[in-house]
């Protein structure tokens, strides 16, 4: 697969007319909704006669369209924002356009980031890049599949739940889910404000820590961002890795397990201690998930009424305007998360739901925590299967929702996770595996993973 | 199990500001009912005593100077965002 060192020697109008070329080669997949092809080729040429340098200069990347970025709407995969056109652009974007690279189209995803096959995109499902009959994971599935593909090297997603990990496991690219507060959200369309976080797919782990020491950083247009503190790591000592035996049970597929098993082998064989451990609490999680966040998009998501921006629908009263507004602008998906989000903040409700689960949420972090004091990392697959066939989930949403059960722990406590590539099954459908560290190890997760490449 | 009637979901429904036609209120009655099944397993947990967490970034009371910032963008574009616009304000229905 291509990689970001593999563009410094080519110019970038040949670049950008390459990545468009196998663009449109891979129309059928779905992973793009729309190209952003006349700036991508002003910018190239402004790369071309050195009125733009710097790092990246000259490499093509795809945000996923949830990102404000010029050059085509940002849609979200909504009918709701099918026809915005940004007035600005996301701190991400900003600062690796500042570093030289090229935007050359905005990826599918799940409309709003609302889910985990790219299925609910309003504009219909991105195709998995290995095999075309099965979901490309999502919310982040364009993403995913224009960096399998070598569209791009390197793609931007959002991961709130698993939305980067979890595509990225299904299409065997590396996926960074970052510490909570890293990169900035500012221009993000938000969905759960308390676990949004940005990071990006790519085919190496130095590919995603160059990447991702471009976004990272103060933003005072984000005052969740954390002080600067990532720098890539080059060397890697001896780590204590933690097994976790909850991620390795029954309901898990036998060749993920082989997976996970088989790199945990790779890791002792590198000077690594591995060692299983419990995480009782595991169990408890995604139900926490399906509370708090659902709440916070419910907030988040109120500001789409069709009065200043976005789709507005024919109504003779200001009601009549918000609700047919929402009901047509918005996918089921995003009509199901709102509603119960409304539910579980509703008085009467909030104690024995929300509250219950912000009260675990606090459980979990103390679980994870305990950990970390013998621990450096934590090891586990991605998702409980490979990815499942177009269709399979879709008419029953616990078992859309039972995807994430592995993703969503991480997000809960605000921890940097990764999803690696290892191996796949016998059908040929990638298999990924997480590691899992505590706040603002991420670099160190990086090394590791890189480190793991050429074993 | 949670039982969610058609009038719990028009109720949710209306908090939402969502118009719901006929067909989706009894499809989001079954899968409300059924995502919130799931998630009362919640209240198997012993929460008595703990705190609970709503933010994660271990900061605290973040300021900044209390400043004008530009964000380079002006009236005419955010007006041009409007679904209806007149006389540079954003055109609604008639609210009274």
């Amino acid at each position: 697969m291509v990689k970001i060192a593999d563009y410094a020697s080519s110019s970038a109008v040949a670049n950008v007319r390459t990545a468009l070329e196998r663009a449109k080669q891979y129309e059928a997949h779905h992973a793009l909704l729309n190209l952003t092809e006349t700036r991508a080729l002003e910018r190239a040429a402004k790369v071309e006669s050195g009125e733009i340098t710097g790092k990246l200069a000259g490499v093509p990347f795809v945000v996923k369209d949830n990102f404000l970025a010029f050059g085509a709407p940002t849609t979200a995969a909504s009918t709701m924002l099918e026809n915005f056109n940004a007035p600005l652009q996301a701190t991400a974007v900003e600062r690796l356009e500042a570093e030289g690279a090229i935007c050359i189209g905005k990826a599918n995803l799940d409309a709003f980031a609302h889910g985990g096959s790219t299925e609910n995109s309003a504009f219909g499902p991105t195709k998995n890049a290995i095999d075309d009959t099965r979901v490309a994971g999502g919310s982040s599935g364009g993403s995913a599949v224009v960096t399998a593909l070598d569209i791009v090297p390197f793609a931007l997603g959002t991961d709130t739940g698993g939305s980067i990990r979890q595509p990225a496991s299904f299409n065997g690219v590396y996926g960074v889910k970052p510490t909570y507060g890293t990169v900035s959200r500012y221009g993000v369309v938000a969905m759960a404000s308390s676990t949004d976080t940005i990071g990006c797919l790519t085919t190496t782990a130095d590919d995603a820590a160059l990447v991702m020491s471009i976004m990272a950083g103060k933003d005072e247009r984000d005052m969740t961002t954390l002080p600067n503190f990532f720098t890539p790591e080059a060397t890697v000592l001896p780590l204590r890795i933690g097994l976790v035996a909850e991620s390795m049970n029954d309901d898990v597929d036998a060749d993920v397990r082989a997976a996970t098993s088989a790199y945990a082998e790779k890791l002792r064989a590198a000077g690594h201690t591995v060692e299983e451990v419990s995480m009782p609490i595991l169990k408890y999680t995604l139900a926490m998930y399906y509370i708090i966040v659902p709440a916070e998009i419910s907030s988040n998501l109120a500001r789409y009424d069709g009065i200043r921006y976005g789709y507005r629908a024919e109504a003779l009263t200001l009601a009549e305007l918000y609700g047919k507004t929402r009901d047509e602008g918005f996918v089921t998906e995003n009509k199901r998360r709102i509603m119960i989000g409304s539910y579980v903040l509703s008085s009467g409700f909030f104690d024995a739901y929300y509250q219950q689960a912000q009260k675990a949420r606090t459980l979990l972090i103390a679980e994870y925590q305990k950990l970390f004091e013998t621990y450096d990392v934590l090891l586990g697959p991605v998702t409980p299967t490979p990815a499942f066939k177009l269709g399979e989930n879709t008419g029953d949403p616990i078992k859309m929702y039972l995807t994430d059960i592995m993703t969503v722990p991480a997000s809960l406590a605000g921890l940097p996770a990764l999803s690696v590539p290892a191996g796949t099954n016998e059908a040929g459908l990638p298999i990924g595996i997480q590691l899992t560290g505590w706040r603002r190890s991420d670099a160190r997760l990086l090394a590791l993973a890189s480190s793991m490449e050429a074993n | 199990m949670t039982q969610i009637s058609r009038d719990d979901v028009l109720h949710l429904a209306q908090l939402s500001s969502l118009q719901l036609t006929d067909d989706e209120v009894d499809n989001l009655r079954a899968d409300i009912a059924n995502i919130l099944g799931y998630v009362e397993q919640l209240g198997e947990l012993d929460t008595t005593g703990v705190e609970p967490t709503y933010q994660v970034t271990d900061l605290e009371n973040v300021w900044r100077n209390d400043e004008v910032i530009d964000s380079g963008i002006d009236r005419e574009q955010l007006l041009a965002l409007a679904p209806a616009s007149a006389s540079n304000s954003v055109k609604v229905p008639k609210v009274l």
